[in-house]
């Protein structure tokens, strides 16, 4: 069999760049072959994304990286002047900056935890929802309900008043004083001292679970959909080889739904990153609009970026391999 | 006749009858489908009301009078109704002309956004061109980065506009488009709004999953490539899209990013809503320079009110449009 890629005689790391010039020059030998037709139809139907990556995307990431290593100042209606500062404004932005450092601490904690409580909470509600009961619509309609409830500005807007803050550690008093089941538990719990740590971050998985439901609207139906691909007759086949529903779980529903994993994770990551209650994001805003301290908003979105990138390159390593593992 | 009745052993049987027939398998397969089904409809009650829940204290605390908030023994019912506080909020957000702006905006950038990210995901999932692997990498990239890292040199572009210096040679000046729809438009229409990586990713799915056959043979027949998309793939691609335009729509209508960064000349209701809190404490004072502070208690009320009304359209819209919404995630988990 002929190979299918090659066009031009030797493959250079430059070929599939020639390939892409050779397909548009008009009397080229391989201008007319239908290789060359569908690659021309094909970049004008991408062609909207190429133009607006480039000019939309492209452009302000180098800009905005630039920026994070200057000086930005503003003149009004000629543009910003630039001085190099070096890495002046990322050491502003963790040394001088009060608040930074603390709030990028706290989001990524909270993101770390989130993420899994969200993968895994979804997956059970997504396991019940695919079984047969009363009312399964109603409450697959329910569930995917956050997705609109919990987007853009509504999620934190009723937070963002300071006596909230106030308001929030005069319940947290009250709570305290009465009855509490989560914090009666937990101290029972953590009398035992068996490993007192897992069981802290297991209490805040539980107290954050309205957030977490929240979340995890999309997530429940990837699942859900995932679930309902599998098809019955395994589930037959294992009955009837005498498996049990505990161990078709584990060996069927799991690993067929755990490629999925890896998608939703990567969006609970960046949901998570990008939401608007996120105290980062506002710090970044504020920082832009109200001090107009371009350089700096620049390093601190940049960094922030960096930490994105690596929690999903983190999760995205852990699944890959986890589910490698069931194949 | 008799082949459709199916007898079974022991059908006029008692219960216990049979189960001691089973060895007592059947009351235990009996009790713990119950007690699963009892746990199952718990947690599910539960979940569910902790969704709806802040929805239905919001809708009641609308009603409710200032001295109402701080009675105690109110929970639900008001009991002095009143619907001074909807006059309130929507004089505060600026009310039927923000939703009008909301509504027009939305349609427009979400219409869009759909119609470029179908075109670039059919191209993506169905022609074969040099550089594929970098551009789909570009679009998950786009999936991944967030705007926030591009906002300060994005709003300096849009603040100084100019292509490649036209603008500035002939009048002089680049101009400042950042107070109107245009530049939105502009990245509505190359994909570049509001997670539109993600549309392309969802709709490409789609399309990847379409036999080619059809094409082929309409290829043979000889349909050019623009009549093959419209008249074969298009028709049946509509219910895909149509979520796609859904999550579009409904993301958009509540966004604030890109509204506080691209439309704040406009009065949305988002934006509106974001900044209530500021405009509540001079809307109080008497004299309009002065802010008085408004009880913390009537804050959180009016706030509901003003997170209900932006909700409740796309309620509705959920309501009469959940089995479309749901249908693009379908083919997300799909492999390549």
């Amino acid at each position: 069999m002929k190979k299918m890629k090659s066009t031009s005689l030797s493959e250079h790391w430059y070929s599939p760049l020639q390939d892409a010039v050779m397909s548009f020059v008009p009397g080229n030998s391989t201008y007319k072959t239908m290789r060359a037709r569908s690659a021309r139809t094909g970049v004008l139907f991408i062609l909207p994304f190429i133009i607006g990556f480039l000019v939309f995307m492209a452009k302000p990431m180098v800009e905005s990286f630039i920026m994070s290593f200057n000086d930005v100042t503003l003149i009004p209606g000629q543009g910003y002047s630039q001085s190099y500062v070096g890495l002046n404004n990322y050491k502003h932005a963790f040394t001088v900056d009060p608040e930074f450092n603390k709030y990028l601490l706290e989001e990524v904690g909270q993101m770390a935890i989130n993420t899994i409580a969200t993968l895994v909470m979804s997956f059970v509600v997504a396991v019940i929802l695919n079984q047969e009961f009363k009312g399964r619509t109603l409450c697959r309609a329910i569930f995917f309900l956050p997705v609109i409830l919990s987007s853009g500005v509504l999620p934190g807007i009723e937070h963002q008043n300071e006596f909230y803050d106030m308001m929030a550690g005069m319940a947290e008093a009250m709570e305290e004083s009465g009855v509490d089941l989560s914090a009666t538990l937990q101290d029972l719990l953590s009398l035992s001292g068996v490993g007192g740590q897992v069981f802290e971050v297991v209490f805040t998985m539980i107290d954050s679970i309205y957030d977490i439901v929240m979340a995890s609207g999309i997530q429940i139906i990837v699942f859900l959909s995932g679930l309902q691909s599998i098809s019955p007759s395994l589930y037959e086949a294992a009955e009837v080889e005498g498996c049990s529903a505990w161990e078709s779980f584990w060996k069927i529903t799991f690993p067929m739904v755990s490629p999925l994993l890896l998608v939703n994770c990567i969006y609970t990551i960046i949901d998570f990153f990008m939401k608007n209650d996120n105290r980062v994001m506002e710090l970044i805003y504020q920082v832009t609009y109200q001090d107009f301290k371009f350089g700096i908003s620049a390093a601190m979105s940049w960094t922030y970026f960096g930490i994105a990138l690596a929690f999903i390159g983190i999760g995205a390593f852990i699944i890959s391999k986890a589910v490698k593992s069931y194949e | 006749m008799s082949k459709s009745k199916t007898v079974f052993i022991g059908e006029n049987k008692s219960f216990w009858e049979r189960n001691r027939r089973s060895g007592g398998y059947l009351l235990k397969r009996e009790t713990k489908r119950t007690v699963v089904s009892i746990a199952r409809a718990l947690l599910m009650f539960g979940l569910c009301f902790m969704i709806i829940q802040p929805l239905l204290i919001r809708f009641s605390t609308g009603f409710m009078v200032e001295q109402d908030l701080y009675d105690s023994t109110i929970v639900l019912v008001p009991r002095h109704l009143t619907l001074d506080n909807y006059r309130i909020v929507f004089d505060l957000t600026d009310f039927p002309n923000s939703m009008v702006n909301t509504l027009w905006t939305s349609l427009l950038v979400s219409v869009l956004q759909i119609i470029s990210c179908t075109l670039v995901s059919y191209g993506f999932a169905r022609f074969e061109f040099p550089l594929k692997k970098f551009w789909f990498g570009c679009v998950i990239m786009l999936i991944v980065v967030p705007p926030q890292t591009i906002q300060t040199a994005l709003y300096m572009n849009f603040a100084n506009f100019d292509i490649f210096g036209i603008f500035k040679a002939t009048t002089g000046k680049p101009i400042n488009l950042r107070t109107s729809i245009l530049p939105y438009a502009m990245m509505s229409l190359t994909c570049m709004g509001l997670k539109n990586g993600l549309y392309i990713y969802m709709l490409r799915q789609y399309f990847k999953g379409v036999p080619t056959s059809l094409e082929e043979a309409a290829y043979i027949d000889g349909c050019g490539t623009i009549h093959t998309f419209t008249k074969i793939m298009l028709p049946d691609a509509v219910p895909t899209i149509a979520s796609c335009f859904l999550f579009a729509f409904v993301w958009q209508w509540t966004d604030i990013f890109y509204t506080r960064n691209f439309l704040s000349s406009y009065s949305i209701y988002s934006n509106q809503l974001s900044s209530i809190v500021s405009r509540m404490a001079r809307y109080f004072s008497a004299d309009a320079s002065k802010a008085v502070i408004v009880p913390n208690g009537r804050q959180q009320q009016l706030i509901a009110i003003g997170v209900l009304i932006c909700c409740i359209p796309l309620i509705i819209l959920y309501c009469f449009t959940q089995k479309t919404f749901v249908q693009s995630l379908a083919m997300t988990g799909s492999k390549e």
